[in-house]
């Protein structure tokens, strides 16, 4: 039962990373074109610019 | 004269040496129009973001402050195809979009709240070897995560509750705010009596589902409020001002002040209130009074925003909003019918007006009942409080928000913007339409009626004419004559036409006094009297063409549709008899009310209030602005006056009329899933209630129940997207 001190408080720990990602990811306007984002993800637009001759 | 385009009303600074400025782009609907734009304004130098938002349809630019003019941006848009606008955020968008993340900052707590209190619930419930100090623990720690989430996130409810209490109401969140804060109460003490059950995870829970009602109302709400945003800004409200004895600029309307002087051209639409101070010409109101024939316009003659400008070049001194006597009526109407407009008790809150005395009442009874039944105090207030979570109004939450989010959608798809959320409810009651006649049955644009009567090499001459001058009316032949190139050496006499010389012969176009064709114009005149006359001269062979405002595609079917689902179908127009009869007739209208004033207007809506009737109004002009005010719902097209779509409940995009018929559609199917949804929630407590009130819940079932009303409520929204028969 000893590991529970390492679990429990690791799984807050993990909880509050994702909380502080979500608010970070609201903070810096990710979630106010979710119809242009959902296109995004499947566009191929942008070729890799370093990409060899051959 | 040469106008320049000014749009440093709109640029914002944006950090050292950079500017910003926002446009809304027509046109934007899928990703290739994204990556299309954003690659093509990001290779003009010097700009730093360029960043489409395909939700709001408006792309943000950011640029190094130096040389580059925004107008550059606007020629680049149209060169890959679109029209852009710079554009401005209302501060009330600007709430809405605040007060949008902040639903969503609260719906994050606690959903990461949910899932760790989850985590923690969990071993308890499946953990029968778990020592009593362990449960202990994991309920202090479910208790620490709990109580500052909730004390966040609940912030919206228990805001929302106060303010109603303190006018001495009751709203849904007032029962919420109860349910929500003895439950995490009652579970407090419990954690400090070493019991076996604790609910902070149907507290948590119980805000989140709630939160995502909440959120998807508000988010509908915002897009409302951007779509409108966008409207006014596409609607390219600029006006041609002077600056200079002789020097003109063109700039946006929210910075013309009055006593300005600005310049209106033939075939310019008039942006603000005014008097004229110079010029001579004939100007076209109906988009004001709803008259088809033009009025003469000269020195003095009040012009309100909203006239199309015909014939002359007038120069219009600006006045303050309120001095007109036409607008100042309007005003007062509008304010009259605003504060009339009975407040419509919104589905939800008829609910919870219902809902919370029966639940707060059945918890009463069954706490006391449990007393008198021998059992202790405490046993007696966990299975009142158990009875409270089980029946928070979780699905009665989202029964109502889910279903407006859908059918909007599919109402936007179906291209009706809503301006108001609850305006899906008043539609879908509505048992009357009265339509107003010029621009809302009939299309802003004039069409040539006789052209099957034209020799088609003709009408291709006449057209390539026309295209030399300003005139609305040659503008309409040389649209319906698809002519593409301009007549050379075409030029304009004043007030009467354009010609040039066709090889040898001389062409004219314009008053059939200027071409000699006034016998013919008589006979057609007598044909149809409405229509406004053009003449056409070849050599010595004349011509007249017919121009008048054409019915909308597709108005027949639409109000056949109309009547065929039983509502009554009515045209209150302010113009002439004969032409509201002729329209009348051709659509099988048969109520129908010629030259009525906006109070006439006004009059005959409370009539049919009084009968019992649910009006809506569909109307364009200035002069509808207090009768859609006035109705149940009200509706006006795109092109409508601009009082009259901020008054408008939906404002419908395109030519044809089906939107009309389509947004009663979703509107009936939206009010008939809306009652389900709500059916289903009160079904689910007719099955949870019993087992709370004999105090066998846990809080596994709890949980479980909450969520599958929730999940099935919202499942059940989503047939809102389609309607039987597609809205036509």
């Amino acid at each position: 039962m000893e590991v529970m001190v390492i679990l429990v408080p690791l799984a807050l720990g993990l909880g509050l990373v994702g909380l502080l990602g979500f608010l970070w990811s609201l903070k810096s306007g990710q979630y106010d074109d979710l119809e242009g984002a959902a296109w995004r993800a499947i566009a191929d637009d942008e070729p890799a610019p370093e990409t060899p001759p051959d | 004269m040469q106008a320049t385009r000014d749009f440093s009303h709109y640029v914002k600074d944006a950090g050292p040496g950079l500017r910003h400025i926002d446009l809304a782009v027509e046109g934007v609907s899928c990703a290739g129009c994204m990556s299309k734009i954003e690659r093509g304004l990001s290779a003009i130098p010097d700009v730093t973001l360029a960043r489409v938002n395909l939700t709001d349809r408006r792309v943000a630019l950011e640029w190094k402050q130096g040389t580059l003019d925004p107008a550059r941006f606007i020629d680049r848009l149209a060169e890959l195809g679109y029209k852009a606008y710079p554009f401005e955020t209302a501060s009330a968008e600007a709430a809405e979009a605040e007060q949008s993340r902040f639903l969503l900052r609260c719906l994050g707590v606690a959903a990461f709240a949910t899932m760790n209190v989850m985590m923690l619930s969990v071993p308890v419930w499946s953990g029968s070897d778990m020592i009593p100090e362990q449960r202990d623990f994991f309920h202090w720690l479910s208790a620490l995560i709990a109580l500052p989430a909730a004390a966040y996130a609940g912030q919206p409810f228990f805001r929302s509750a106060f303010r109603a209490l303190r006018t001495g109401n009751v709203n849904m969140d007032v029962p919420i705010s109860i349910g929500v804060i003895l439950a995490l109460a009652m579970s407090v003490a419990e954690t400090v009596n070493h019991a076996e059950h604790t609910y902070f995870d149907a507290a948590i829970m119980l805000l989140t589902f709630l939160l995502v009602g909440r959120y998807l109302d508000q988010s509908m709400r915002r897009r409302t409020r951007a779509v409108a945003g966008n409207l006014a800004a596409l609607k390219a409200e600029t006006a041609t001002k002077f600056v200079g004895a002789d020097e003109i600029s063109q700039v946006p309307v929210a910075a013309i002040l009055p006593g300005d002087i600005v310049l209106l051209r033939p075939g310019e639409r008039c942006a603000v209130d005014g008097t004229v101070i110079e010029g001579r010409s004939e100007i076209d109101q109906s988009l004001i009074t709803g008259e088809t024939l033009y009025v003469t316009a000269g020195q003095g003659t009040a012009v309100y925003a909203g006239s199309l400008n015909i014939s002359g070049t007038l120069r219009v001194r600006v006045s303050a909003a309120s001095e007109g006597t036409l607008l100042a009526e309007i005003t007062r109407l509008l304010d009259n019918a605003l504060q009339a407009r009975s407040r419509y008790v919104r589905l939800a809150d008829r609910a919870s007006r219902l809902y919370a005395p029966v639940v707060h009442a059945t918890a009463l009874m069954t706490m006391l009942g449990w007393v008198l039944m021998g059992a202790s105090w405490h046993d007696a207030i966990v299975t009142g409080v158990a009875v409270l979570i089980i029946t928070c109004p979780c699905a009665l939450g989202l029964a109502i928000p889910t279903v407006q989010t859908v059918a909007s959608g599919a109402m936007f798809r179906a291209g009706v913007l809503l301006n108001s959320g609850d305006s899906i409810e008043r539609l879908a009651e509505v048992d009357c339409v009265i339509f107003d006649k010029t621009g809302t049955l009939t299309l802003p644009d004039l069409e040539v009626v006789n052209a099957a009567g034209i020799p088609a090499d003709v009408f291709g001459l006449a057209g390539q004419l026309a295209l030399a001058s300003h005139h609305p009316v040659a503008a309409a032949v040389a649209q319906a004559s698809g002519a593409k190139s301009p007549l050379a050496g075409a030029t304009e006499v004043p007030g009467q036409g354009v010609q040039a010389m066709f090889g040898e012969t001389e062409v004219r176009l314009g008053r059939p006094s200027f071409c000699g064709a006034e016998q013919l114009a008589n006979d057609s005149a007598h044909l149809d009297p409405e229509a406004s006359l053009v003449a056409f001269s070849l050599g010595e062979a004349k011509y007249v063409f017919s121009v008048r405002q054409g019915l909308r595609p597709d108005a027949r079917a639409a109000i056949a549709a109309l009547q065929k689902r039983n509502i009554r179908v009515e045209i209150l127009s302010g113009d002439r008899e004969p032409a509201v009869q002729a329209a009348a007739r051709a659509l099988g209208v048969s109520e129908w009310r010629a030259g009525v004033t906006p109070a006439d207007k006004i009059a005959r809506i409370e009539e049919l209030k009084s009968r019992g009737h649910r009006v809506m109004m569909v109307g364009d002009g200035l002069n509808d602005a207090p009768s859609l005010a006035a109705a149940h719902v009200s509706m006006s097209p795109i092109s409508a006056a601009h009082l009259s779509q901020a008054t408008a409940d939906l404002v419908f995009l395109g030519k044809p009329l089906a939107p009309v018929v389509a947004a009663i559609d979703y509107g009936r199917k939206a009010l008939l899933l809306m009652r389900q949804n709500l059916w289903l929630a009160v079904g689910y407590n007719f099955l949870a209630v019993p087992i709370a009130i004999s105090g066998v819940v846990t809080p596994l079932i709890a949980a479980a129940a909450m969520s599958g009303s929730s999940v099935l409520v919202m499942l059940n929204a989503l047939r809102a997207r389609r309607v039987a028969n597609g809205g036509a």
